[in-house]
């Protein structure tokens, strides 16, 4: 019987994984709820999740596709492959709309390139202290800061190694939950307390989650602004960061 | 149909990913080159410019709405196949660049709210842009 249910899931890889990633989702939606009430938001404990159970997955096989390297769960590795990734990543384009950017004003347009700019001039920055020095990692590593969607995008366009992509989501990652987690401590020294001061908070710190969590749990009224921003922050990540900024890093570090 | 949705997205990604090639070459740096965000920028254009002839049936939304809400969900199996083991080594790496960068753009709200808000008074005088609702 044993058998026969590891050759189902052996022949079904891709459907497990959606059965898969869905319970992960529930156990992480209900963490959310009942751990954090809500102030973490349930996306951010899923991508923490997998990325422990690629850990999980590592320490067991020694190799370097964390889970998608245990026989019965290759089929994380199509989920989660670029061809799927970079397709439902286009997807959520869906529902932008430039008629929307004009309402951001001047402020909220600056305020994304900005946000972009800082975040990845400051990954690089910390990534050359820790002692990497080619263009490919130095970039990935950067545009994980921008967001961890950014980071995954910009690696495996411009072929960085494993490791360094997922140093690119947990550096994206760490952004997002603590923008989450202490947005309403600092809103009133920040001044964030009107849709001006939204819109810029939402082009500047740019993850989507992030900025709906720590925007909801300061005042519910101020999320439509931050969001209307943040939504195209990681396009303009993913359309500049691996273009442009690969370019000039290559100019600078062989 | 919902199918046409998919195929759009799917031409969308394609054509994005035609392009971006095409830049690496062009560029000399052998990588895809921005092919996501081209992929992205089209996909809105094209889908402003249906919906404003009407041409986008509600079908045909779903297809695009059911990908962008496995989006999430295909982020996770992505980081479930990544090699962690090997990051933890640089985790310090990750996590001062996640907290120092969300540091600095805090401190870049209030500067950059001021250059904003004296056009967003200047605007609010219509009524109707104040009133207009905001997603």
């Amino acid at each position: 019987m044993m058998d026969t249910l590891v050759s189902v899931f052996k022949d079904n890889g891709l459907v497990l994984s959606f059965a898969l990633i869905g319970a992960i989702m529930y156990i992480s939606y209900f963490l959310s709820a009942k751990l954090t009430r809500g102030r973490i938001h349930g996306s951010a404990i899923a991508i923490i999740l997998g990325l422990f159970v690629a850990y999980l997955g590592g320490l067991n096989t020694g190799g370097e596709k964390g889970l998608a390297d245990i026989g019965i769960f290759t089929g994380i590795g199509m989920m989660g492959g670029g061809m799927l990734r970079d397709f439902a990543i286009v997807s959520t384009a869906f529902g932008a709309s430039f008629d929307e950017i004009k309402k951001a004003g001047l402020g909220g347009v600056i305020s994304l390139f900005l946000g972009v700019i800082v975040s990845f001039v400051f990954g690089v920055v910390i990534a050359l202290s820790f002692g990497y020095t080619d263009a490919v990692s130095l970039t990935t590593i950067g545009a994980g800061t921008v967001t961890y969607i950014v980071g995954p995008v910009t690696g495996s366009a411009i072929g960085a190694s494993s490791e360094v992509m997922a140093l690119s989501i947990a550096a994206g990652l760490v952004k997002s939950v603590f923008t989450m987690t202490f947005t309403p401590f600092v809103a009133k020294y920040i001044g964030l307390n009107n849709p001006q001061s939204a819109l810029v908070f939402g082009g500047l710190l740019g993850t989507t989650s992030g900025v709906a969590g720590g925007l909801a749990a300061t005042d519910p009224k101020l999320v439509p602004y931050g969001a209307l921003t943040a939504t195209f922050y990681t396009g303009l990540g993913c359309l500049i960061v691996p273009s442009l900024f690969f370019v000039v890093m290559k100019a600078f570090f062989a | 149909m919902v199918i046409y949705g998919v195929a759009l997205l799917a031409i969308c990604t394609l054509v994005g990913a035609f392009v971006g090639d095409m830049l690496g070459i062009v560029l000399g740096v052998e990588s895809n080159v921005g092919g996501v965000g081209v992929g992205m920028l089209l996909l809105v254009l094209i889908v402003d410019a249906l919906k404003k002839k009407g041409k986008l049936e509600l079908k045909s939304q779903e297809g695009l709405n059911f990908w962008s809400s496995m989006y999430i969900p295909i982020v996770v199996a992505m980081s479930a196949q990544q090699n962690v083991v090997a990051a933890v080594k640089g985790g310090p790496v990750a996590i001062i660049a996640g907290a120092g960068s969300v540091v600095i753009s805090f401190l870049l709200v209030p500067v950059l709210s001021k250059i904003g808000q004296k056009q967003r008074n200047a605007e609010a005088i219509t009524p109707e842009y104040r009133e207009e609702p905001v997603r």
